[in-house]
Formats: structure tokens, C-alpha cells, sequence
């Protein structure tokens, strides 16, 4: 994979270009002037102290947040100007920090309302749970390890299990574009293995971005490291290079 | 699991046990004015399922549906009183022909926006589309700009108090607030006489079955459960790729033009349409009977209707003044020890001594338990 070209002309190669991405809340640049490329098929990881920003990147791509300047493309879209179900409709999931989940449904309607048909009001009245609605469920059940769970109701559901229904609402939209804002936080060590096997598994034909804490998990699943403090890249490339680097050290990974 | 067109059995039992005590158990036990009387009350349970939708369901509490419920009623009201001006009716009348508190306020022309409702079906449209529309229009501008929870109950209540005044206001154009009053005939059919509120209050059973079915499908479809989901986690309906203000848009519209059928047959059983069903005070009501009987149940938030204005109606006959007390104590009693009311009481103490009784377990219905209040 190339990792350096960044020039003010985009290569088409890129899934997502973010360009000199800046968000200001009341005067503090919470996201300063930031710019990085996630290539087709990669994963990359996002890591930093409290407070870097992290969250807010993925607010601004999947629309949550307006951006106060820059751009961030999506196979040549630009998607700062669009409404955030067009944003996903184009290609990009996104799981929020704390699990966020449909308590009052079961597993498989939880799963269900993501099933990419039926999106809007005509389109919802009418949506038949056919065959191929089922079958798409159950087998996405099957990859998040809750294929037994189906008619749970999502709240009776642990925390872990709670992470991973909200990662098989993301895959069962088929996102491009998958972002796992810390997947792991609050999971026991068996959990965490089970979620590294995951995500190993459902990144194939799709680009990730995952933030994490969790230095070991980190090290299993990424491709490229992007280290943020206050709204700025710190650091970018392999985690070798980016463990190895001084400023990453001093600002973070000594703590 | 249930595809969207079919209705859970369970469900249909009770509707078929609505209906039998409202199609033949009260008719024959009722004399003719207590049966009007319910007829009456079960226009305001339109409203009731309405909300249940739209507050139980999709998390948006309304506290201006009398304002859907009045213009419905207004529609046809205004129907009904073209139909009582005739010429030859209203003949001692400085301007024959026009509604007699239209002549009274030095009016001597029928207003454009009366003209249309010289027509039946146009009325009977404009009984569902005119509330429809309003909510329509309101909805639009609030939860297109993300304008929810106790904000949006706020303005819809602050709607329902600047309806009563501009209506009361506008008394050559609206009856003021004495409201539309002296309404006779429909199509030449005098809807005062006994036979008729009999009849009405058949036709007011049926659509309001049909109105629970209705609500029943929409539950039951995809887009039912999407409401449930919006009331949970609003963001990650958003982010799985729906427009969430869309759906509140047409949950609202939906609720509008149920509490608008039922005005009309409102104003059908009573005879006339007026302010006082307009206001804050009324749609505060129209929520408390929701509670009552349950904000998550359908059927609850009939029977809630009916029980409420059974109490309304008996306590105010003894202690008038008492009244308003009483409702608010019922509301803050509901609201802190039976956060689901009648429905839930129901769901919890009597369906499992039932089942046992069947030697049936039944599972605890999705609804039974209690939601985060909004
Ligand atoms: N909507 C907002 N309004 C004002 N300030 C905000 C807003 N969103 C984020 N911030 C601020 O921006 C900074 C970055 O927050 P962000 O949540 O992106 O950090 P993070 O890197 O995800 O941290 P953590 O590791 O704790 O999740 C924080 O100081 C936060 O207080
Ligand atoms: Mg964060």
C-alpha cells in the first residue's frame, strides 16, 4: 500500500481523502487543519490522548458534526454538504463510543432496521421481512456470535454482546467504510480476543478505521497508525514507526 | 415473527372484545342519552390511539392535539351550519343565506375559505386533511431543525392556546366562543333525533376500529418498530441511513388525522363544535386519558378515554369544582406508580392469572415493559 503521497491533487485510489479538516467549537479547534488518506482495503487506527479529537474526526465524516472548514471525500463525493443518511447511504457506517443499541427490540429487529430496503416512510410501511431479510440476519447473528440471541431483547444483552449487535448493524448495511469508534472499551480479555477475530474477518472488501486505547489490540488489527493530539497528527505509519517515535512517547504512550 | 400484513392473534382478540362491548353490550345495557354520551367520549379515544403512536411509540409528546381534534370538528361543523343557513332558514337575516353569528358581526358575505364546505365531500376531506396538513406544516419546520422533546411539547402547547385565541377572535369567521353552534342536517338528514345519534354512534364505533387496526398495521410494519428505535437511540436510526425527521413528520400527520375524525363525529354526536375543545386545558386531557389506560397500549388508551371521562363525568356532576384536582392527582398517580396505567396493570396482574387459568404461558409482549419516560 503507498503510504505517503499527500498532495493537493487527490489520487482516485483513495477511498477517503480528509483535507485540511478543521472544526472549531466556540473558538477551541477541537479538529486543527487535519488531513489523512485511508486507502481501499485498509484498516487504520486512530490513537491518542483524552480529548485529541478522535471522536470529533469521525463526527465530521459521517456528518454528526459540521465541519467549520476542509473537505472530506468519499470516492471523489464530497461529504460535508450532505445530510448524514446520504452519507450513509453512500457507504459509510459508523459505531458510536458507548454501545448504542435499540434496548425496546429484539437482536434480529435490531438487526433488522439496518437491512439497507425499506429506508423511507412508503418504504417502511411496506418492508416484508422475506427470505433474503432473514437469511442476511441470521447470518450476520452467526459472525457477531449472537446467532443464538435472536429473539432477545437487545437490553437483557452484556455490555460485549451490546458491541458487537451494533458492529452487525454495520455490517448488515455493507458499509465501504466502516468506522469502530472503541469497540473494545469496557470488553473482558476473551471478549476482546473474539472482537480482534471479528473484525479480522469482516474487514475483507471494506476500509476501516478504528480508534482504540487498547495498545495490544491495536498492534493485532492495524494496517497504519494515525496518532492525534489536540485536534493535530502527532504521528503517522506502520505502529513500529509510530511506538518508535519520541513525540508519540512523550504525549501518550509513556503515560 | 410476524410479517407486517398479519395481526398478532392476541391482538385481535382484543379488538374483537372492544367491539363487542361497544357494539352490543353498551347499546343494550345504555339508555339512549348515557349511549350518546359514550359516543362522546369515544370520539376524544381517535386522540388517545393517536398519541399512542406518537407519544408511546416514537417518544413525541404533543400537548396541542386538541387543535387537530377542533379542526376536524370545525370542518365539519362549518358543513353542517351551511347546511342549517339555507335562504329560506335564515330568510329574517340582514344577509340571508349566511350563518347567523356571521349576519350578527356585520358580515354580509360568505367568507372564500367557507365556500368549499358547502360540499359533503370536500368537508369529509378536509375532516382528515386539514389537521393533516396543519401538523404537516408544523411538523416540518420543527423536526426538520431538530426541534424535539420538551421543546416541541412546549410549542404544540403554546399552538393550542393561540388557536383558542384566534378563533375566539375571529368570531365573524369562526363563531367566537360560542363556537358553531344550532346544527341540524347532514344531506337533509337531521342528525339531532335519537335514531340518528343511534346510528352515529355506530358509525363512531366502526371508524374507531378501524382506526385501531390502522395504528395496529402501522405498529406492526417496519416503521413501527423505527419509531421504537427513534425513542431509544434517535442517532443510530439516523446513522443507519433514515431520514429520522421524516418519520416523525408522518407519525405526527398520522395522529393529526386520527384526532381529526374524531372532531368530526364530535361534532356529529353533540351538535356543535366550540373553543373549549380547542385549548390547552382539552389537550391536556386528550394526554391524561393516553396515560391512563397506558401510552404503549392502543386498546388501553380507549378504555383509559373511557374510564376518565366516566369519572369527569360523574365526579363534576357532585363536585364540580373538585374536578381538576382530581385529574391532575390521577395524572402525577399514573405517571409515578403505574408508568404504563391500565395496560400495564393489566399486562402484569391479570394476563398471567389468565394464562394460568388456560394452563397457557404466555411471553411478556414487547410493550409490557416499562419505557424510559421522555
Ligand atoms: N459538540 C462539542 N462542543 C464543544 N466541544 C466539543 C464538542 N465535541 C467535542 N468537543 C471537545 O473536543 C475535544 C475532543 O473531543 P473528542 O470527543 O473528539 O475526544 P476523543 O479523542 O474522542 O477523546 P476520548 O478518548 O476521551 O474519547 C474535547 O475537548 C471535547 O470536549
Ligand atoms: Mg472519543
Amino acid at each position: 500500500m503507498n503510504a505517503t503521497p499527500i498532495s493537493d491533487q487527490m489520487a482516485p485510489d483513495f477511498l477517503l481523502a480528509v483535507e485540511g479538516l478543521t472544526v472549531s467549537f466556540d473558538g477551541f479547534k477541537a479538529v486543527d487543519d487535519l488531513s489523512f488518506y485511508v486507502d481501499e482495503n485498509e484498516i487504520r487506527v486512530i490513537i491518542g490522548p483524552n480529548g485529541a479529537g478522535k471522536t470529533t474526526v469521525l463526527d465530521l465524516i459521517c456528518g454528526r458534526t459540521r465541519a467549520t472548514s476542509g473537505s472530506v471525500k468519499f470516492k471523489n463525493t464530497e461529504l460535508t454538504k450532505l445530510k448524514e443518511y446520504e452519507i450513509v447511504r453512500a457507504g459509510v457506517g459508523r459505531k458510536f463510543q458507548n454501545p448504542s443499541i435499540y434496548d425496546d427490540l429484539t437482536v434480529f429487529e435490531n438487526l433488522e432496521i439496518s437491512y439497507p430496503r425499506g429506508r423511507g416512510v412508503v418504504g417502511a410501511l411496506a418492508f416484508k421481512r422475506d427470505r433474503a431479510v432473514k437469511e442476511r440476519v441470521e447470518e450476520v447473528a452467526q459472525t457477531i456470535f449472537l446467532a443464538d440471541l435472536l429473539d432477545q431483547r437487545a437490553e437483557f444483552l452484556s455490555h460485549g454482546q451490546k458491541q458487537w449487535l451494533e458492529i452487525g448493524m454495520l455490517l448488515i448495511q455493507d458499509p465501504e467504510l466502516l468506522m469502530l469508534d472503541e469497540p473494545v472499551a469496557g470488553m473482558s480479555v476473551a471478549e476482546r480476543k473474539k472482537t480482534a477475530e471479528l473484525l479480522n474477518r469482516i474487514i475483507k472488501d471494506r476500509s476501516v478505521i478504528v480508534i482504540e486505547h487498547d495498545m495490544k489490540f491495536v498492534e493485532d488489527i492495524a494496517h497504519k497508525v494515525t496518532v492525534l493530539h489536540q485536534g493535530k497528527i502527532l504521528s503517522e505509519g506502520t505502529m513500529a514507526k509510530v511506538q518508535a517515535d519520541p513525540k508519540v512517547i512523550e504525549v501518550y504512550l509513556g503515560h | 415473527m410476524t410479517p407486517a400484513f398479519t395481526l398478532r392473534a392476541k391482538d385481535l382478540i382484543g379488538v374483537v372484545i372492544l367491539a363487542l362491548l361497544l357494539a352490543v353490550v353498551l347499546p343494550l345495557v345504555l339508555d339512549p342519552f348515557r349511549l350518546n354520551m359514550v359516543g362522546k367520549y369515544l370520539t376524544y379515544a381517535f386522540v388517545a390511539v393517536g398519541l399512542v403512536l406518537c407519544w408511546g411509540n416514537a417518544g413525541i409528546l404533543s400537548l396541542g392535539q386538541g387543535v387537530f381534534f377542533g379542526l376536524g370538528g370545525y370542518c365539519m361543523a362549518m358543513y353542517l351550519k351551511l347546511q342549517a343557513s339555507t335562504p329560506e332558514a335564515t330568510k329574517i337575516q340582514s344577509t340571508p343565506g349566511i350563518p347567523d353569528f356571521m349576519d350578527w358581526n356585520q358580515i354580509t358575505q360568505l367568507p372564500f375559505f367557507w365556500v368549499p364546505f358547502k360540499s359533503l365531500g370536500f368537508s369529509l376531506l378536509a375532516v382528515v386533511l386539514v389537521p393533516a396538513l396543519f401538523a404537516l406544516v408544523l411538523a416540518f419546520a420543527l423536526f426538520k431543525r431538530r426541534v424535539g422533546g420538551v421543546y416541541f411539547a412546549i410549542i404544540t402547547q403554546a399552538l393550542a392556546a393561540i388557536m383558542t385565541i384566534l378563533i375566539v377572535g375571529q368570531q365573524g369567521y369562526t363563531g367566537g366562543i360560542n363556537g358553531i353552534t344550532d346544527l341540524r342536517t347532514l344531506q337533509g338528514w337531521d342528525i339531532r333525533t335519537d335514531s340518528a345519534k343511534f346510528i352515529l354512534y355506530f358509525v363512531n364505533v366502526t371508524l374507531l376500529i378501524g382506526a385501531i387496526l390502522l395504528c395496529q398495521f402501522v405498529r406492526r410494519s417496519k416503521l413501527g418498530r423505527i419509531l421504537v428505535a427513534m425513542r431509544d437511540k434517535e442517532d443510530r436510526v439516523r446513522f443507519s441511513g433514515y431520514d429520522v425527521a421524516s418519520f416523525k413528520i408522518f407519525v405526527f400527520c398520522f395522529a393529526a388525522a386520527l384526532a381529526g375524525v374524531g372532531g368530526a363525529m364530535f361534532t356529529l354526536q353533540v351538535g356543535f363544535m366550540s373553543p373549549s375543545f380547542v385549548g390547552i386545558t382539552p389537550s391536556i386531557e386528550m394526554v391524561i386519558y393516553t396515560a391512563v389506560g397506558g401510552r404503549l397500549s392502543l386498546l388501553g388508551a380507549v378504555y383509559g378515554t373511557l374510564l376518565v371521562n366516566w369519572a369527569k363525568t360523574s365526579f363534576s356532576e357532585s363536585f364540580p369544582e373538585l374536578w381538576l384536582f382530581g385529574l391532575g392527582g390521577l395524572f402525577i398517580a399514573v405517571v409515578l406508580l403505574f408508568p404504563n396505567g391500565l395496560a400495564g396493570l393489566y399486562r402484569s396482574y391479570v394476563e398471567p392469572r389468565l394464562g394460568a387459568l388456560f394452563g397457557r404461558k404466555r411471553p411478556a409482549a414487547p410493550d409490557a415493559t416499562p419505557a424510559p419516560a421522555e
